[in-house]
């Protein structure tokens, strides 16, 4: 066995890359609650691809086909319906473990020198998974995928001058077709995973560069033992891995008692509407996007006017980007910020909440109102932590971490 | 003075977004009757596969179900079901094989000369409507001499679809009461008044109903009892698993201080 190993060492670095990544990559060992979702991230993505692989096996990206063909897997392939629930309840689950893996970021400055990249990484996950999702969710070819992609490519055409081609362009038929649904399975099912797993492995070697920040936003390589260890770090490999055990088997615990018996989240993951075959003469009485995206709808439909509502949503997301260089604050942690730092973070979270309920209500007018306050606070956040990280009132940081 | 004005500032915007979900109007339509749904109970199942089968079951299709699966789902013979439910001939001039989807031979271009519209597919019928939907619409027909069947629906307004139900329920009369909104008069429903009897009493049809959401609620997803059931396994499972990933845990961490 030994040979083996130092045989394969020799031509490919096995050894190298298990001990850089895992067994000598040193982590903090004061990680709380808050770090199982990069882990878990990274679970989820793993059981998409898998169930993702055998769904295709008997879907048909056909528009005459594909509706049939969903509720042919979940009726007549064995055992198709839970490889279905699975991939859609994992749609859901991807989106719940990266909002609360960012509200950690935010909480202690993750995104923080020399830390930028792997935010920026993290940011261009979050963009492919949008695309990755909403493309998804066209293919069960119901009213809801029908309809709400003709919403969200429609946008497109607010674009001055090339507005229209480009929605043209993206549909390829003048209105969502077969040409569409065949594209968007390409898309769904090879460009844009490429895309994500090359941008994970990315944003998990530019971590392992710089190593992990943690709850205290301490910088544990600035106190190495004699061995060149950092003092406060523990190999990631068994600790950490025996730990995102426990984690993991908690989520799937939660994720479990979904799929199994609330697999259509009261209409909410599986909506009603995608119960009935695409029908392009049929407008559906109320359309609203799968709750992952509504925070964003409702800053698009608080705007008037088409292309600003387009633009500021827009901005929305790429405001996020710049994250690293809005917050000029030195102190990562949010456990040594000032209390305007926390409330500012409290009202932006509590926003994107709000933001993403009002989005699922019908538009009236005192609704409207509202989405227009929220849209104010959510980029009020980046605002008021330019102004006041600069010269912020913080606490003394303790040179190692607190456990 | 500074934490306090944070305060009240937080104060007010918990308390808007607290509101919030008062201010959602409910969307408008029929009141729904909650349906009587007990997808474990194969007795009903059954008495609402033969109301399927003999009232619904050659206008509507259920065009993703097999025959077969319903067999062996609520524990019938397959000669019970082929009796109950096949009474077509394939192109070949065959009788309809138990493994066959439960297809009609009504086309679109007749069922539009002859109600005004297509006639949809069942299948999935009570999870794109619901099943309170399916099971007050059935009990909402009254007699509407203006309609081209006879009949109109409060559920759903100028429908296609005949009250094939009739002979079963008998025939009954909306009622409307005035009520005032702010200055306005407004005619709203008031309940059903019966004219004619049916063959059933009014308990023993919404039973029939009942039995019938019941099957198409079942015919939905037909895996959903199998689907609970694995559920608690399942759930079971990650329970012991977790203690034995927790033990493994705490015993891995007991050097790390």
């Amino acid at each position: 066995m030994g040979n083996l190993m130092a045989w394969i060492d020799e031509r490919f670095p096995a050894t190298k890359m298990w001990n850089d990544h895992l067994a000598q990559y040193y982590t903090p060992k004061n990680f709380n609650f808050w770090y199982f979702f990069g882990s878990l991230a990274l679970m989820v993505l793993v059981i998409q691809i898998i169930s993702g692989i055998f769904l295709t096996m008997h879907y048909k990206p056909d528009g005459a086909m594909a509706f049939a063909s969903v509720e042919y897997i979940m009726r007549d392939v064995p055992y198709g319906w839970l490889i279905r629930y699975i991939h859609s309840t994992g749609a859901t689950a991807f989106f719940v473990v990266v909002y609360l893996h960012m509200f950690r970021g935010l909480m202690y400055g993750s995104y923080k020198k020399p830390r930028e990249l792997i935010w920026l990484f993290g940011m261009f996950i979050y963009l492919a998974l949008m695309a990755e999702a909403f493309m998804g969710y066209l293919l069960p070819w119901g009213q809801m995928s029908y309809w709400g992609a003709q919403v969200i490519i429609s946008l497109f055409s607010a674009i001055p001058v090339i507005g229209d081609d480009l929605t043209l362009w993206i549909r390829g038929d003048f209105v969502i077709g077969d040409a569409t649904l065949n594209r968007f399975f390409a898309l769904h099912v090879i460009a844009l995973p490429f895309v994500l797993v090359f941008l994970v492995i990315a944003h998990i070697l530019a971590l392992h560069e710089v190593g992990s920040n943690n709850p205290d936003g301490v910088e544990i390589k600035k106190n190495k033992g004699a061995d060149g260890i950092p003092l406060d770090g523990i190999p990631f490999h068994p600790y950490y891995s025996v730990k995102d055990i426990v984690g993991v088997v908690v989520f799937l615990f939660f994720f479990s008692i979904v799929m199994f018996y609330f697999p259509d989240g009261g209409g909410y993951l599986l909506e009603h509407a995608n119960f009935i075959a695409a029908d392009p003469l049929k407008t559906p009485e109320h359309i609203a996007p799968v709750w992952y995206f509504t925070p964003f709808y409702a800053i698009l439909r608080a705007v008037p006017d088409k292309l600003m509502g387009v633009g500021t949503m827009g901005a929305a997301i790429v405001v996020l980007f710049f994250l690293p260089w809005i917050d000029r604050c030195k102190v990562k942690s949010i456990r040594y910020r000032s209390v305007i730092f926390k409330v500012n973070l409290t009202v932006f979270c509590v926003s994107f909440v709000v933001l993403g309920w009002l989005a699922m209500q019908p538009a009236t007018e005192i609704l409207t109102l509202f989405s227009r306050i929220f849209t104010f606070f959510y980029f009020a956040f980046f605002a008021v932590l330019y102004v006041t990280s600069k010269n912020e009132k913080t606490k003394p940081v303790p040179d190692r971490v607190t456990s | 003075m500074k934490t306090a004005i944070i305060k009240s500032i937080v104060t007010l915007f918990l308390a808007v977004a607290m509101l919030m979900p008062m201010l959602a109007t409910a969307s408008g339509g029929a009141h729904l009757l909650t349906a009587p749904i007990d997808i474990n109970d194969k007795e009903s199942l059954r008495r609402g596969a033969k109301a399927f089968g003999d009232y619904c079951y050659s206008c509507h299709a259920a065009s993703f179900m097999r025959f077969n699966r319903i067999a062996k789902d609520l524990e019938m013979s397959e000669e019970d079901v082929r009796e109950m439910l096949i009474h077509t001939y394939n192109k070949k001039g065959a009788p309809t094989k138990i493994g066959d989807l439960m297809e009609v031979s009504m086309t679109d271009d007749y069922a539009i000369n002859a109600f005004g519209t297509a006639v949809p597919d069942l299948s999935l019928a009570a999870r794109a409507r619901g099943a309170d939907w399916i099971y007050t619409y059935l009990r909402s027909f009254y007699v509407d001499p203006y309609r081209p069947t006879g009949f109109n629906n409060t559920v759903f307004p100028d429908v296609g679809m005949p009250h094939v139900l009739w002979s079963l329920q008998g025939l009954q009369e909306a009622k409307y009461k005035t009520v005032m909104h702010g200055d306005v008069e407004v005619e709203e429903l008031d309940g059903f008044e019966q004219i004619q009897a049916g063959k059933l009493t009014s308990t023993e049809y919404d039973v029939f109903l009942g039995d019938l959401t019941n099957f198409m609620v079942y015919v939905a997803e037909p895996v959903q009892v199998e689907r609970r059931s694995m559920g608690w396994k399942v759930l079971l499972f990650l329970i012991v698993l977790f203690g034995f990933a927790y033990a493994l845990k705490k015993e891995y961490w007991k050097d790390v201080h």
